[in-house]
């Protein structure tokens, strides 16, 4: 997994790349937890995320969780099986997908 | 029939998904099937290594196995830790909004809804788990 991080004032958007599953997850947690200070937007690009297991479902709840407190949060460009898992576990009513 | 016993720890998990990918190529599964199957693999490894031989590490063996009519790919995890039937778990309730919801029990359900079976058995001292995708 590859994490690509972008701020623009108060907008930050991450791109994820490859896998987002136990092994990577808790990489992406700690990237979120270093820069979402101050960040009113948030934008989660998964063009380039091939899949998502429960661990990184997990980062996305914690961080919608803190985004609701300071601001808003989506997530851009989901592929087809991600967004079934989004549908399947109810997360695609949590979440903003676009 | 391919099988490979490895130790059970969360970084042996890319090992796991890349010895069941080669075998899923070489039977031309698509790409959803085999992204849901290593999901699965995630989801159903990390369980063995973080709880099976919990605080000492211990071997899994994984095994790779195709049924005809339908195609179908049937993956088995063994483990000889401690008795646990990931089954018996309560679905998550899916319907809460994000301050309602508690952080886990949702992977053992996801392998539930994206793999067309999955069956527990303890026998001989093994948590014997499979599960079955088709893949035709």
């Amino acid at each position: 997994m590859e994490i690509k991080k972008e701020r623009n004032e108060n907008v930050l958007t991450i791109k994820v790349v490859g896998r987002l599953d136990t092994t990577t997850a808790p990489e992406l947690e700690e990237s979120v937890k270093e820069s979402i200070e101050g960040v009113e937007e948030l934008i989660f690009d998964f063009e380039e995320l091939e899949y998502i297991s429960s661990a990184g479902l997990r980062v996305l709840l914690s961080t919608q969780k803190v985004m609701n407190k300071q601001g808003s949060m989506k997530v851009i460009h989901v592929n087809e099986v991600i967004m079934e898992i989004f549908e399947v576990t109810g997360f695609s009513d949590i979440l903003t997908v676009e | 029939m391919a099988e490979l016993t490895i130790e059970a720890t969360l970084e042996n998990i890319p090992k796991v998904t890349a010895f069941v990918d080669e075998h899923l190529e070489e039977l031309n599964c698509p790409f959803k099937a085999q992204t849901q199957i290593d999901i699965a693999i995630d989801e159903l490894f990390s369980n063995i290594a973080k709880f099976a031989y919990n605080p000492e590490v211990g071997p899994a063996t994984v095994n790779v196995e195709v049924e005809d009519d339908p195609l179908s790919v049937v993956i088995t995890f063994i483990d000889h830790g401690i008795p646990y039937d990931p089954l018996k778990n309560v679905d998550p309730d899916v319907t809460l909004s994000a301050e309602e919801r508690k952080v886990g029990g949702l992977g053992i359900y996801l392998v539930k809804k994206t793999m067309d079976d999955i069956a527990y058995e303890y026998k001989d001292g093994k948590n014997i788990l499979k599960i079955k995708k088709a893949i035709g």
